[in-house]
C-alpha cells in the first residue's frame, strides 16, 4: 500500500489555523506514506491536477484528501482519483475544517496536533479500504403524483408530455385542487376557471395520465426507482365508465345537503358533480346523507339513471401500482377560522374567509357573483378585510407568513370594488408582502385607483350588533383606535398543510417541518427533494405561495423525476452494511435501528438480511448488533479499532 | 447677447446691490439686459391651487410682453425664474388655463417665450472659462459656500436649472472667479422662505442650520440668487453680529462677480445687509475691491 | 375615532382634492416627505402624518394644525416622493380651505415694524398670498 496525503489550505479557513508545515513535518516518517503535500485550494483544478499526477507518478494505491467534510468534496475527489485509475473508494477525506480548524480557531497548536491524528486515522482506514463498485438499481419509468391541485396537475401534464405514464391520485372526486374554488386571480385578474379548465380537461383526456379521482394512497412501500403503491379508490355509488354525466341524477334527487365546494354557503343534492367543468364530470353520491343509505329507502337516482350507472353495492377498490418516482403536491387548507374566536367566525354569519369571499364573487358560485353578504343577502356597502389571521402570529397561530394573502385581500378589495362602486373597502395590514412580478403595482393600484382604505394595525376584535359587524382596530400610522360598523368582515387566514399531509409524509417517510409542510432536501439548492431519494414535492404542500410559484416548483419537480427516468438504472453507494451471516443470531435488533427500513429478518434462515438499495450506510445497525455481525463496508470493526490506535 | 430682462419689485427695492452688480458685470461680459417695458410683479410663489388661475394673470402678461420682444428672457431673483417658468410650463401644457388666461388678459400666447436664469446665461452663452478669462481681481482662496435653496431647483422637470440633488452650476461659477467653493449638505435645503413673517412663529431654525453647515466646512461667505434666502441666512445671523460672534456674510452671486470684475462698493452696494461683507473681501485682499468696508 | 364611508368621502375632502389636484390615497406614507423637510421643528403634525389625517377622512384635524401654516412651499418634499405626491399642493388647499372664506392668518398690522423695514418685498407678496 502506498498512500498519498494531501493537505489543502482552503485559503485560510484551514491554512490560517493549522500550522500546515508542521503536519507536514510530523507525517514525513509515517508508515508507508508514498507521497506528502499541501496546496492552497485541493479542489481547484490545479489542485485536483496535483493527486492524479501523483497518482499516476508515484503509483499510489490510496489518497487522504486532508481538507474539508465529505458531504462538501468526497464525491469531487473520488472522480479525480477515479479520472486517474485509482478506484474511487480508495480515497478518502481526513476533515479537518468543520471538525478541526474552524471550531478551534482559537487554539492553534491542538488544532495542529488534531489535525495531525484526523489525517493519521484516515491513513488507516484507507490502509484497509476494499476496492468497491457502484450497485446498480433498475428504474421503474412510471410516476405517482399525490394531490391533483395545480401543483400535481402541472407536474403529472410535465412527465406526461415526456412519454412517461402517470398515475394522478386525488382524493376528491375533481381535479384542480384550490384554483377551482377561485373567482379570479392576481396580478393579472383573468379567470381562474378559464385558465385551470384547458388544463383540467388536458389531464383529464392525457393518454400517459391515469386518473385516480376521489382515491387515497393506501400504502407505499419500496425505494427510489421501485416504489410499490396501494392506490384506494372510494365507492362513489356511480360506475363512470358507464355514466354519461348527464346530470338527471343530481335534478331528481330529494336529498338537499351543504355543498363543500361551495363552503356551505350553498346546497347540493346528495348525489352530485361539484360543479359544472369539474373534470372528471362524473357525478358521486354522498352516503352520509344519501336516503338510500340513511333510510334504506327512495332509490329515485337508480330509476331516473338512463344508462343504469347507479351502484349503490359499489365497494372501495384496491389498485396496485408500482412507480420509479413520485411527486407529493397535496396543498393546503385554510385555518380554521372558528378558531380565532376574537373576530367572530361562527358566531357572526357575514364574517367570512378568503375562500368564501372567492365563492360569492364568482360567476357560478352561490351568488352567481354579485357580493350578498351570506345572512341576509343584502350587498354590503362597507367590507372590512383583516390580513394575518393567524400568520406571523407566534402565540396563537403561526409564526410564519402565509405570503399570498397580502395578494389575494388586495385582490379581494379590488375586484369587491369592481361589483359596489359606491362601497367602501378597508383593510387591516401589518406591512404589505406584495413582492412578485407586478405584485407590488397591482397592490398600488388597489388604493391609487379602487380607494381601498388600507389601515395600518392588526384588529382586536369582532362582532356582531345591530345588523352590523363592529370591528375594534388601530391605524399606527395616524396613532388612532378605529372602530367600523361594517356589513361584512373577510379573514385572511393563514394557510396551513392539508389535512392528513403529516400522516401521508409518515407513509411516503418523508419529513415535516414543525408545521406540517414538507422538508425540502436543501432550502435553497434543493427545494423539490424530500430527503428520500426518488420523492419530490411541490406547490403548498411545501410552503405557502401562489400559483406562478406552484406552477414553477410542480415543473421542476417533473424535470427531477425526467432526470431520474433518462436511465434504466440508478447507481447507489456501495458503502452500505453487510451481515456475516456465520455470525449473525437472528435477534432482529437491527431491524428495529434502521430508520430507512432496509433491514429484514429472514424468518426462515433466521438471518437479518440487508436491502443495499435502502441503506444509508449510517452505522446504527453496527452499534446495535450485540454479536458483531454487522458492519459497513470500507468501515468494519479493523478498521475503526486501527484508526483509534492511530489518534492515540 | 441681447435679452429681454425682468427685473422683478425686490431688485428695485430692498435687494439694489444683486440688480446693480449684474448689470455693471453684464456690460464688461458683452451682454445686454434689455428691461421689458411692462412688467408686473410676478406673484412672488406659484400658486399650487390647480382650481383657480387667477394667480397666473400676471406673471403670464410679464410673458406676453417679453413675446413681443421677440427675445428670450432672462431673471436673476431665483424667485421670479421659478414663477414664471412654471406659469409658462402651464400655459403650455394645460390648454384649457391658457385659454382661460389669455381671454382675460386680452393676448395671445402659448408658451413660445424661453425664460432664463443669468446663471445659465454665464454658463451656456457666455462659458465660465471664458468667463475666467476676464476676472481681473481673482478671490482667491476665498472659501464661499453656495446656497442654491429651492426655487432654482425644484420642481425639476418644470425649473431645475441644475441637478436637483447634486447641483454644480454655482460651484463653478465660484471656481471661473478664482474662490474655493465649499462643499456641505444643506445647500439645497429650504431656509424657511416667507415663514419668516409667521406672526410668533420665528421659524430662523432652518436658515440657521444652513448657516452653521457651511460654517462648519470652512465658508467665509455664502452665496445666493435670491433675496428671500439671502434675507433669510443673514436675519438668522443678527444675533450673532450683536453678540460680535463670528458671522457669515450672505451675498448675491453678482455681487462676488463685479468684485472679480473689478467692481467696488458703489456697485456692489452692501447696504441692508446685516453681516458686513465688507471685511471678508479686504481679508482675502481682493484687489479691486480696496476700500470697501 | 369611526370610520364609515360618510367619514372618508367628506365634501370637503372632495374639495380639497379638487384645489390641489391630488389624489390622496396614492401616498403609502412612506414618510420621505417628512424625513426631508426642513420645517418640522415648527410643525406639530409631520407632513405624512396631515396626509395620512386626510386618507382617514380627518379634514378639520388637519386644518387645525399648524403645520399647514409653517410649510414653506419648498417642495423638498414632492421633488423626491416615489408616489409622486404634490404635497405642497394638498398644504395649499388646506391653507384655501381656511383662507377662502375670508379668513386669514397674517394681519399685516401686526408685522413688527422692525421687521417689515428690512424684509423683502418678496417675502411680503409671498407671505400675502399664503397666509390670507
Ligand atoms: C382566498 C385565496 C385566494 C387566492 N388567490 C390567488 C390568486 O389570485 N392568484 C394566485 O396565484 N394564487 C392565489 N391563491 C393561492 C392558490 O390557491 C395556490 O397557490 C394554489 O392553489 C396551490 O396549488 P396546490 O396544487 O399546491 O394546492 P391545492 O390547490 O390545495 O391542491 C392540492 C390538492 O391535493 C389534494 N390532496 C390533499 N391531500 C391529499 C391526499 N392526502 N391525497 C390525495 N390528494 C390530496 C387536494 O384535495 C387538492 O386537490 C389564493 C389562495 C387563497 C386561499
Ligand atoms: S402574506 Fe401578508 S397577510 Fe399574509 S401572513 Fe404574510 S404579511 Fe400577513
Ligand atoms: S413621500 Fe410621498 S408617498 Fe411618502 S409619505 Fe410623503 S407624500 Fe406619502
Ligand atoms: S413644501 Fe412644505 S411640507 Fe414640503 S418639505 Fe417644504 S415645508 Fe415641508
Amino acid at each position: 500500500m502506498k498512500i498519498g496525503v494531501f493537505i489543502c489550505h482552503c485559503g485560510l479557513n484551514i491554512g490560517g489555523v493549522v500550522d500546515i508545515p508542521k503536519v507536514l513535518e510530523a507525517l514525513s516518517g509515517y508508515d508507508s506514506l508514498g507521497h506528502v503535500t499541501d496546496y492552497r485550494y485541493m479542489c481547484s483544478d490545479p489542485g485536483q491536477q496535483l493527486i492524479k499526477d501523483a497518482i499516476r507518478d508515484k503509483g499510489l494505491t490510496g489518497v487522504v484528501v486532508a481538507a474539508c467534510s465529505p458531504a462538501m468534496h468526497e464525491s469531487t475527489f473520488r472522480r479525480t482519483t477515479e479520472a486517474a485509475s485509482l478506484n474511487p473508494f480508495r480515497c478518502e477525506m481526513a476533515n479537518i475544517r468543520e471538525q478541526c480548524s474552524w471550531p478551534h480557531r482559537g487554539e492553534p497548536e491542538k488544532a495542529t496536533q488534531k489535525a495531525l491524528e484526523i489525517i493519521k486515522a484516515s491513513v488507516e482506514k484507507v490502509r484497509k479500504n476494499q476496492e468497491l463498485s457502484p450497485l446498480s438499481i433498475p428504474v421503474t419509468r412510471q410516476a405517482l403524483v399525490i394531490g391533483g391541485g395545480i401543483a400535481g396537475m402541472q407536474a403529472a401534464l410535465d412527465i406526461a408530455d415526456a412519454g412517461y405514464n402517470v398515475a394522478l391520485v386525488e382524493r376528491l372526486p375533481y381535479i384542480g385542487g384550490h384554483m377551482a374554488q377561485l373567482s379570479e386571480t392576481f396580478p393579472t385578474l383573468d379567470c381562474s376557471q378559464c385558465i385551470l379548465t384547458p388544463k383540467s380537461s388536458e389531464v383529464g383526456s392525457h393518454p400517459n395520465i391515469d386518473l385516480f379521482t376521489n382515491s387515497e394512497i393506501h400504502a407505499i412501500s419500496g425505494y427510489v426507482g421501485n416504489f410499490d403503491v396501494v392506490i384506494r379508490r372510494k365507492a362513489a355509488y356511480v360506475n363512470w365508465d358507464v355514466c354519461n354525466g348527464c346530470g338527471l341524477c343530481m335534478e331528481k334527487c330529494p336529498v338537499k345537503t351543504d355543498s363543500d365546494f361551495e363552503l356551505r354557503l350553498a346546497k347540493t343534492k346528495a348525489v352530485s358533480i361539484a360543479f359544472p367543468q369539474a373534470v372528471p364530470n362524473r357525478p358521486v353520491i354522498n352516503s352520509e346523507v344519501c336516503r338510500h343509505f340513511t333510510q334504506g329507502k327512495c332509490g329515485v337516482c337508480e330509476k331516473v339513471c338512463p344508462v343504469g350507472a347507479i351502484n349503490f353495492r359499489q365497494e372501495d377498490a384496491i389498485i396496485d401500482r408500482k412507480v420509479g418516482a413520485v411527486v407529493v403536491a397535496t396543498g393546503y387548507d385554510l385555518h380554521p377560522k372558528t378558531r380565532v374566536g376574537e373576530y367572530g367566525y361562527g358566531v357572526a354569519k357575514d364574517v367570512i374567509d378568503g375562500l368564501e369571499f372567492e365563492r360569492l364573487n364568482s360567476a357560478s358560485g352561490p351568488t352567481q357573483g354579485e357580493i350578498r353578504r351570506p345572512s341576509d343577502g343584502k350587498i354590503p356597502k362597507e367590507v372590512v378585510f383583516i390580513q394575518c389571521v393567524g400568520s406571523r402570529d407566534q402565540e396563537n397561530g403561526y409564526p410564519y407568513c402565509s405570503k399570498i394573502c397580502c395578494m389575494y385581500t388586495a385582490k379581494h378589495a379590488r375586484l369587491y370594488k369592481h361589483k359596489v362602486p359606491d362601497g367602501q373597502p378597508y383593510v387591516f395590514y401589518m406591512d404589505i408582502r406584495a413582492g412578485g412580478k407586478g405584485y407590488e403595482e397591482f397592490v398600488q393600484r388597489a388604493t391609487e385607483e379602487e380607494g381601498v382604505l388600507y389601515l395600518r394595525g392588526r384588529v382586536s376584535r369582532v362582532f356582531e350588533e345591530d345588523g352590523k359587524i363592529v370591528v375594534f382596530g388601530v391605524d399606527t400610522l395616524s396613532n388612532k383606535k378605529v372602530e367600523i360598523h361594517a356589513d361584512m368582515v373577510v379573514l385572511a387566514t393563514a394557510i396551513v398543510p392539508a389535512h392528513g399531509q403529516t400522516e401521508l409524509a409518515r407513509l411516503l417517510k418523508i419529513s415535516t417541518d414543525e408545521w406540517g409542510f414538507l422538508s425540502e432536501a436543501h432550502p435553497k439548492l434543493r427545494p423539490v427533494e424530500s430527503l428520500t431519494r426518488g420523492i419530490y414535492i411541490a406547490g403548498c404542500a411545501q410552503a405557502p405561495k401562489d400559483i406562478p410559484d406552484s406552477v414553477t416548483q410542480a415543473g421542476s419537480a417533473a424535470a427531477k423525476v425526467l432526470a431520474l427516468f433518462s436511465s434504466d438504472t440508478l447507481s447507489h453507494t456501495p458503502e452500505v452494511a453487510v451481515v456475516d451471516e456465520e455470525i449473525c443470531r437472528g435477534c432482529g435488533l437491527c431491524v428495529e435501528v434502521c430508520a430507512y427500513d432496509a433491514r429484514t429478518l429472514d424468518m426462515r434462515r433466521n438471518l437479518a438480511v440487508v436491502n443495499e438499495v435502502l441503506c444509508e450506510g449510517c452505522g446504527a445497525c453496527q452499534v446495535a448488533c450485540p454479536s458483531g455481525a454487522t458492519c459497513q463496508r470500507n468501515m468494519d470493526t479493523a478498521q475503526v479499532m486501527s484508526m483509534i490506535d492511530a489518534v492515540i | 447677447m441681447v435679452y429681454s430682462y425682468f427685473p422683478g419689485c425686490t431688485l428695485r427695492a430692498k435687494a439694489k446691490g444683486f440688480e446693480s452688480s449684474t448689470l455693471a458685470s453684464c456690460e464688461v461680459l458683452g451682454v445686454c439686459l434689455e428691461e421689458l417695458e411692462e412688467w408686473q410683479c410676478c406673484g412672488a410663489t406659484f400658486p399650487l391651487q390647480i382650481d383657480n388661475s387667477f394667480p397666473l394673470v400676471s406673471p403670464t402678461r410679464t410673458l406676453a410682453s417679453a413675446k413681443k420682444a421677440g427675445r428670450e428672457l432672462v431673471t436673476l431673483c431665483s424667485a421670479c425664474l421659478n414663477v414664471l417658468k412654471r406659469t409658462n410650463h402651464v400655459i403650455r401644457e394645460d390648454l384649457d388655463k391658457r385659454e382661460k388666461v389669455c381671454a382675460f388678459i386680452e393676448e395671445d400666447y402659448s408658451g413660445e417665450v424661453e425664460v432664463l436664469h443669468f446663471l445659465e446665461i454665464l454658463r451656456d452663452e457666455i462659458g465660465f472659462e471664458a468667463l475666467a478669462r476676464k476676472v481681473v481681481a481673482p478671490l482667491s482662496g476665498l472659501p464661499v459656500a453656495a446656497y442654491y435653496g429651492c426655487l432654482l431647483l425644484r420642481p425639476p422637470e418644470e425649473v431645475g436649472i441644475d441637478d436637483p440633488e447634486a447641483p454644480k452650476v454655482l460651484e463653478d461659477f465660484l471656481l471661473a472667479l478664482g474662490c474655493d467653493p465649499v462643499d456641505y449638505p444643506y445647500k439645497t435645503e429650504c431656509c424657511g422662505s416667507y415663514v419668516v413673517l409667521q406672526p410668533g412663529e420665528p421659524a430662523m431654525s432652518p436658515s440657521r442650520l444652513v448657516v452653521e453647515s457651511a460654517k462648519s466646512r470652512g465658508a467665509k461667505v455664502i452665496v445666493t440668487s435670491c433675496p428671500l434666502c439671502q434675507f433669510n441666512l443673514d436675519y438668522a445671523q443678527s444675533g450673532s453680529v450683536e453678540r460680535g460672534e463670528n458671522a457669515v456674510p450672505v451675498v448675491y452671486f453678482t455681487q462676488l462677480l463685479a468684485a472679480a470684475l473689478g467692481f467696488g462698493e458703489e456697485i456692489l452696494q452692501f447696504d441692508g445687509h446685516i453681516v458686513p461683507p465688507g471685511l471678508i473681501f479686504q481679508s482675502v485682499g481682493v484687489g479691486g475691491c480696496g476700500g470697501l468696508t | 375615532m369611526k370610520l364609515s364611508r360618510e367619514v372618508i368621502h367628506t365634501e370637503d375632502k372632495r374639495k380639497l382634492q379638487d384645489i390641489s389636484g391630488e389624489e390622496i390615497l396614492s401616498c403609502y406614507q412612506c414618510g420621505k416627505c417628512s424625513a426631508g423637510c426642513a420645517m418640522t421643528s415648527a410643525m406639530d403634525l409631520l407632513p405624512h402624518q396631515v396626509i395620512r389625517l386626510l386618507q382617514l377622512g380627518q379634514v378639520q384635524e388637519a386644518l387645525d394644525s399648524k403645520t399647514i401654516w409653517v410649510c414653506a412651499s419648498c417642495l423638498a418634499c414632492s421633488a423626491r416622493c416615489p408616489r409622486g405626491m404634490s404635497l405642497p399642493n394638498v398644504m395649499e388647499s388646506l391653507r384655501s380651505t381656511f383662507l377662502r372664506p375670508g379668513d386669514r392668518c397674517l394681519n399685516p398690522a401686526e408685522i413688527p415694524y422692525e421687521l417689515l423695514e428690512i424684509v423683502p418685498e418678496q417675502a411680503l407678496v409671498a407671505a400675502f398670498r399664503k397666509y390670507t
